[in-house]
């Protein structure tokens, strides 16, 4: 109760200051024209049908292709040395580069050398792109994850005379897999926001359709418009994602192994 | 003469600079159970990993039926099928029912089909009383059942030598009981055990020989009654007065 009046009392005096600055009617047909609003909503719904299609894919891949840089940085012996140079340097690149970046040399670079049977389309290296970069972050994730499980485990497993591949496959894998959910939905969040950067390279989705409606009618509410669109999708996911965290923070209390 | 299971011979294993293992010899005829006991850090739990392949020797030689599995070449996985080990603290794996902890082993390792190795398991699990828990997981178990089920999942193997690694220390008083019985009634069917223990009346009823351990060698070994009751070494003197001192035997 005194949560709930503390919280009115505090929108009212920053709606209260807002409101009362000297520019604020301007402010307000600018950013937050309701007619605009719900003249573009459906238009850049629909060009957002592009944006859930992009990440929808990239997600995919990503959460395969993940755990095999993982799995590979994991691999025992010098023989594979290697490939675990490979897998680090993957990592390390893709993470340390920012994805516009990356966006741009694959998505203008590529099609530019006008190899024969490459694909030139700009939502094919759109999603080349993400999929590169949110596999360096999301193969960190299960990394940790499954450096998580105590040795024993894989210990067990082996003095059962399981293969060291299938330890992995049984026993570490599947137990790694499921403490990671959590900061696996929150990579996702940030790619379903990160989708938005593929605009950059020709593709019209969301951001882009956006864009060309406020250059034409000189209001920023269609960046309104999508915004509250992002939140429809994103906040479910952040809220399933502090839920889980709650609840395995509650399970570690409750003194579970 | 029965045959010889387990022979070690000049067993040396080091940890960096710490010399854990310093010159092992052993051997286990078929059907014989032979009890460790030492201090902690004297070598016990490491000399059971060392037999299980789980740790690499640094000198010596282990044969297992007569077969060196100390050699490079060795497939460690097919000599871990063989012996099973059980672990102080029980190793379950938590994302699984028990039924399907107890199956692991012969579905991936042994290819056995999936009924029949649940038809096995569940035989197992119902000789030592565990049947009604086949399909509950490890967390939902008492210490004493986990342990229960951490020695079926062994013996699902079918392996004719098994080395247990203090599986009573991590337990409650009241639960010890329940798989010391186990571990009797695996002895009372010619089970082949090397046994790590600090329970020391166990020892002394189900043990053929009890070696005692102390900084990385068997300093003395013999029959229960010798050992406990006449020692001839001091240090093994010492070590069983502290035990009794402490009221564990």
């Amino acid at each position: 109760m005194i949560a709930v009046i503390s919280t009115a009392v505090f929108v009212g005096i920053v709606g209260l200051v807002i409101t009362s600055s000297p520019s604020w009617p301007l402010v307000q047909q600018d950013f937050f024209d309701a007619e605009t609003f719900w003249r573009f909503l459906p238009v850049i719904a629909r060009a957002f049908v592009l944006n859930i299609v992009l990440f929808l894919v990239v997600e995919v891949l990503v959460l395969t292709l993940g755990l095999v840089v993982a799995v590979v940085r994991n691999l025992p012996g010098p023989v594979f040395f290697p490939l675990r140079l490979l897998a680090v340097l993957f990592a390390d690149v893709f993470r340390g580069v920012p994805s516009l970046l990356i966006i741009y040399v694959l998505g203008f670079g590529i099609p530019g050398l006008q190899l024969p049977g490459v694909p030139s389309e700009p939502f094919f290296w759109a999603a080349v792109s993400l999929t590169l970069v949110y596999t360096a972050y999301v193969s960190e994730v299960y990394r940790a994850g499954i450096e998580s499980i105590h040795p024993s485990q894989a210990a067990a497993a082996r003095s059962l005379g399981l293969s060291q591949v299938q330890a992995l496959r049984f026993v570490v894998i599947p137990q790694a897999v499921r403490r990671v959910i959590p900061p696996l939905l929150n990579d996702f969040i940030g790619l379903q926001k990160d989708t938005v950067l593929v605009s950059y390279i020709g593709v019209v989705e969301a951001f882009r359709t956006a864009n060309i409606e406020q250059q034409a009618h000189f209001n920023y509410t269609p960046y309104l418009a999508l915004s509250v669109i992002f939140l429809v999708i994103t906040l479910p996911l952040t809220r399933l994602t502090d839920y889980l965290v709650a609840r395995d923070r509650r399970r570690l209390l409750a003194g579970a192994r | 003469m029965t045959s010889e299971v387990v022979r070690i011979e000049g067993l040396h294993k080091r940890f960096g600079t710490l010399e854990v293992l310093r010159g092992i010899d052993l051997a286990l005829s078929e059907h014989e159970v032979v009890c460790l006991i030492g201090a902690s850090g004297s070598g016990k739990s490491t000399l059971l990993r060392c037999i299980n392949l789980l740790e690499p020797i640094d000198a010596g030689r282990i044969l297992i039926d007569g077969h060196d599995i100390s050699q490079p070449s060795v497939n460690e996985n097919k000599v871990r099928q063989g012996i099973g080990i059980v672990f102080q603290a029980f190793n379950l794996f938590p994302h699984m029912s028990v039924l399907d902890n107890v199956t692991l082993g012969p579905r991936r390792v042994l290819r056995v089909p999936r009924a029949e190795a649940e038809r096995e398991a569940t035989a197992l699990l119902d000789r030592f009383g565990l049947a009604d828990k086949r399909n509950g997981y490890p967390d939902r178990l008492s210490g004493g059942q986990q342990q229960r089920v951490a020695i079926v999942r062994a013996l699902a193997m079918k392996p004719n030598l098994m080395l247990l690694d203090e599986i009573t220390s991590a337990l409650d008083p009241e639960l010890v009981a329940e798989v010391l019985n186990v571990v009797r009634e695996l002895a009372a069917g010619g089970m082949t055990m090397i046994i790590a223990t600090h329970e020391m009346g166990f020892a002394r009823d189900i043990a053929r020989r009890v070696c005692f351990l102390d900084g990385g060698r068997i300093l003395e070994e013999g029959p229960p009654d010798q050992i406990f009751s006449n020692p001839t070494e001091p240090r093994t003197r010492q070590f069983l007065d502290r035990v009794i001192a402490a009221g564990r035997m």
